[in-house]
């Protein structure tokens, strides 16, 4: 009988505020260390903690698309443990009223779509981080990200391997990038993973499970996975037993390997933290988050693909991530050609997004200039061949399609008069092939074609040479 | 000078009969002269306090005077201070210069007052003694061989002794009733999120409360109308209308209503303070209070109760003093367990380490239900009986402690003396507003009468022991030798 794998996810994800859970300091990424830990950060006396009530709407977005309820009393709770990362000696989080609870998400799977239970998802603040090596022989200390705020987004154990794993990761991941939850950015550690694997024969008890810490990409996530299900299976089928411990995964070598044994798992003495106040969250509250939602990316899909008859491959690209669907909407509002805008964002722009590693966020290149662009392909004033050229010049520039075209001198000849000139030249210099046509190989007609385009520099209309060879040539 | 009233003060002070700095100097030199017999301050201020008194003399002279504009003051050394060291009397923070004002630091001074300096505590305001301080504890005034009582040691001695006006203070279970009561001044912890916490270094988040202690009922008004009110800062404070104290303290008592609970008279009582408390009863009945005797059935487990949820909150808000950001660090540790062991053995004094040790103990996995979540429970059960009892009454009242201040050399357990602080805790628990003010004299030294109120009504408290200091004159006992 084959192995049965059983895993579970714990999933945090850093909501994209502008400051942190209790001080009101900026959670800018990768400034110098120390810089943003305030007096509260720090822990110093006396300061208390002050809710960024930006986290509950966020929350709330998360129970709204993940199926779960919202715990309309919720608490905070200190977690007591010591570390230098740690100022106050403990972190504020919640364990007995999260403040999501009780949801599902349903994912596809080889053998169609499955139910994975979400058992809660709670707030609570990052720790600061160590960095050794910088003060020789000492160990330095950044609060910079302490505070910060996560939701912690704990699965049931309902996932049965590596790649129904990734399909659920992926699909959090998108539904928290589509809501503003959280940027979602996996090398900064906005979205990282907590994998707890086990593996046992059909019907029987849960295994023991082994704890994988902080991974950060999709790709290692699924090949941890994957490494330790082979490993238990080494293990139990050469009558070993799986010790219950943490295990980091090393990219490196493609392994996992111990960290620490559970037998030294602190007791965090959990109790509601004393400077917060419940937090009441009303139907009203819920009501308004569910009413400023947005379509979700299956439902904007579907959207797309009737109201701009898009295929369903080019919608689902469009719908992978909130700014790409945001910035083709935006096209779409400075009256770019849907299908036109759609092969543009598929084609061009994301190679070229690809190839310097670039967001779509990122790009130099405005929804408004770009859609200038298209603009002009749409209504001929350029071929589209010529466009690449200008979206190139506009990469690099401030100006608009228009001014690129117009200081290149690239708009297209549909000068039937410029365009004869051309034509009649290429057929006066091609004798050879002109016989070659007249005796029945149409196909050199592209070789024709190819010839005008050249000496018009890519400007002449290509349908108008098409038509004004083939009439000449009969 | 220093025998006068806040508000006596402040005539002379605007009528141009004194000014602010001779005002500053005076109370500077009478520190000079009395304090090293008191130990009543860790850190003097005068510096500033010359500053701020002639600034004060620039308000009065163009109209600009406020509240407290020239009143000398002090601030009991919990309470954090911008660049100027604030210990909580603990060689943990020996060091420890805050880079910001607590509120009510912030609030008094843009009232005008100057604050003389930084006064003396139990260690972390764990105590009731005064004695717990890294600094050395602080002598009553009445009678130098006698403690202060505590945690507000410092406070109730500076003010019973004429070194401040009044000095603010902080009440965990009693730390502003107790030593008001040992050293003869007039105390008041207000209800819980009336004053802001914000920078005041935490014992016990729930049950901690700013408050002042006076030489008088009037005082302590005009102080707390300065110091208090909502605070963005501190998600517990109370968005609730701050009445102008001192402007009610005429307030009629006529028909209003007073509850005894037989259990506040139950302790080893002297016949000197019940004597007190027969003369203290008879006053206010004459000013038309009505008495009840009631009985408080959860009276025996409010200190355990206390004793379970201080620790555990305590040691929660202690875990940050661990010598990596700020405080005081234990030298050459080996590594970094080592770096937290010795520094917290070295840098917490006997008091704290016990209450720590409670307070973790209380709230491990194995104890947590049964200990404290059951006083989370009990307190709620405490919490009811009091406003149950308030809904009839107005006040709640009896002796503040069983008798007067216990010599120095007195031997007893911090659980003992706990246990003379059983008046006190239950308003802590129930986030009550309670006043302590002189009864009378008991062996030589000042008793307090105690009178808890209902939630948010000061202004009642507040006017009750003024109009029985209309009709008095304990108020006005001065310890001999600082006369």
């Amino acid at each position: 009988m084959s192995w049965e794998v059983v895993i579970g996810l714990e999933v945090h994800t850093q909501l994209t505020t502008k400051t942190k859970l209790f001080s009101g300091t900026s959670t800018l990424y990768g400034q110098e260390p120390n810089t943003q830990a305030g007096i509260f950060d720090l822990a110093l006396p006396g300061v208390l903690p002050r809710l960024n009530d930006g986290v509950i709407d966020k929350a709330i977005r998360l129970a709204i698309a993940t199926n779960s309820k919202v715990q309309q009393r919720t608490i905070f709770e200190r977690k007591h443990y010591f570390y230098p990362d740690l100022p106050k000696g403990y972190q504020t989080s919640q364990l007995d009223a999260p403040i999501v609870y009780d949801g599902h998400l349903m994912i596809e799977t080889e053998s169609g779509l499955k139910k994975i239970r979400v058992n809660r998802a709670h707030l609570e603040e990052d720790a600061g981080g160590s960095r050794h090596g910088v003060v020789p022989g000492m160990t330095g200390i950044d609060l910079n990200r302490a505070g910060t705020p996560l939701l912690e987004i704990v699965s049931e154990p309902d996932l049965s391997s590596a790649s129904e794993a990734i399909s659920y990761l992926r699909q959090l991941h998108q539904i928290v990038t589509w809501l503003d939850i959280s940027d979602g950015n996996m090398q900064e550690g906005s979205f990282r993973c907590d994998a707890n694997v086990s593996i046992r024969k059909p019907g029987e008890p849960l295994g023991t499970r082994t704890e994988l810490k902080n991974i950060n990409s999709f790709r290692f996530i699924e090949q941890a996975i994957n490494y330790e299900v082979a490993r238990q299976i080494k293990i139990l089928e050469s009558g070993g037993t799986i010790t219950q411990e943490t295990r980091l995964y090393d990219s490196d070598k493609n392994e996992t390997r111990s960290m620490r044994a559970k037998e030294e798992a602190n007791d965090y003495r959990y109790f509601h933290d004393p400077d917060l106040l419940p937090i009441i969250i009303s139907d009203e509250r819920i009501d308004a988050v569910k009413a400023s939602f947005p379509l979700m990316p299956e439902e904007l899909k579907v959207e797309l693909m009737e109201k701009h008859d898009l295929s369903d491959y080019d919608a689902g690209v469009l719908v992978q991530s909130r700014a790409m669907a945001d910035y083709f909407a935006a096209l779409l509002s400075f009256k770019a050609d849907a299908k036109i805008a759609v092969n543009w964002l598929l084609g061009d722009v994301s190679a070229y997004l690809n190839e310097k590693d670039l967001e779509i966020s990122e790009l130099s290149i405005s929804a408004e200039r770009l859609a200038g662009l298209l603009n002009r392909i749409q209504d001929k004033t350029i071929s589209n061949n010529i466009a690449k050229k200008v979206f190139a010049l506009m990469i690099d520039s401030e100006k608009s399609a228009d001014e690129v075209i117009e200081a290149e001198g690239l708009k297209q000849v549909t000068d039937t008069g410029a365009i004869e000139g051309w034509v009649d030249e290429v057929i006066a210099k091609n004798p050879k092939q002109v016989e070659q046509f007249k005796s029945g190989q149409t196909k050199i007609l592209g070789f024709f074609v190819g010839q005008v385009m050249k000496l018009s520099q890519g400007k002449a209309d290509p349908a108008v040479i098409n038509q004004m060879i083939a009439e000449k040539l009969q | 000078m220093h025998k006068q009233t806040i508000s006596e003060l402040r005539a002379q002070l605007e009528k141009g009969e004194v000014s602010a700095l001779e005002v500053q100097e005076y109370f500077q030199a009478r520190i000079e002269k009395y304090d090293g017999a008191l130990n009543s301050f860790i850190t003097t201020t005068f510096d500033e306090a010359k500053t701020a008194a002639k600034e004060a003399d620039e308000a009065i002279k163009s109209g600009k005077n406020e509240l407290l504009t020239g009143i000398p003051i002090a601030h009991k050394d919990l309470v954090s201070t911008k660049g100027t060291l604030t210990t909580a009397a603990s060689k943990m923070l020996s060091n420890y210069v805050p880079p910001f004002d607590a509120t009510i630091v912030e609030n008094l001074r843009s009232k005008g007052a100057v604050s003389l300096g930084k006064v003396n505590m139990d260690e972390f305001a764990m105590g009731s003694t005064g004695a717990t301080s890294f600094y050395g504890g602080t002598n009553n005034p009445w009678n130098e061989g006698h403690v202060a009582g505590g945690s507000s040691s410092g406070s109730a001695a500076a003010v019973a002794a004429g070194l401040v006006m009044a000095a603010t203070g902080s009440d965990t279970g009693g730390s502003i009733r107790q030593p008001a009561s040992f050293c003869g001044v007039t105390g008041i912890k207000p209800t819980y999120g009336r004053v802001s916490r914000y920078g005041l270094i935490a014992f016990a988040s729930s049950l901690d409360q700013g408050g002042v202690l006076a030489k008088t009922a009037e005082d302590c008004a005009i102080v707390l109308e300065g110091m208090a009110g909502f605070d963005e800062k501190d998600p517990t404070s109370a968005d609730r209308m701050l009445p102008a104290f001192s402007k009610e303290l005429g307030q009629s008592l006529k028909g209003s209503k007073m509850a005894l609970p037989r259990d506040f008279f139950a302790g080893d009582i002297d016949a000197e303070t019940a004597k007190a408390i027969d003369e203290t009863l008879a006053i206010y009945r004459k000013l038309g209070v009505e008495m009840v005797e009631v009985d408080l059935k959860y009276h025996e487990l409010v200190t355990p109760v206390y004793y379970v949820i201080a620790p555990a909150e305590a040691a929660s808000n202690l875990s940050r003093f661990d010598g990596i950001r700020f405080g005081y660090r234990a030298e050459n540790a080996q590594n970094l367990e080592d770096l937290y062991y010795r520094t917290r053995t070295e840098g917490f004094g006997e008091e704290v380490k016990s209450r720590i040790l409670m307070g973790t103990y209380a709230t491990t996995d194995v104890l947590y239900k049964d200990f404290f979540i059951k006083s989370q429970q009990i307190r709620r059960l405490i919490t009811n009986e009091y406003n149950e009892i308030l809904k009839d009454v107005d006040f709640i009242a009896g002796p503040t402690v069983a008798g007067p201040a216990f010599g120095k050399n007195h031997q007893a357990s911090s659980i003992q003396n706990s246990l003379f602080d059983a008046n006190l805790i239950g308003a802590n628990l129930a986030g009550l507003p309670a006043l302590s003010h002189q009864m009378g004299i008991s062996n030589g030294m000042p008793v307090g009468f105690h009178l808890i109120g209902r939630a948010f009504d000061e202004a009642k408290l507040l006017a009750a022991a003024h109009q029985y200091q209309q009709n008095s004159d304990w108020h006005k006992k001065f310890p001999a030798n600082f006369d």
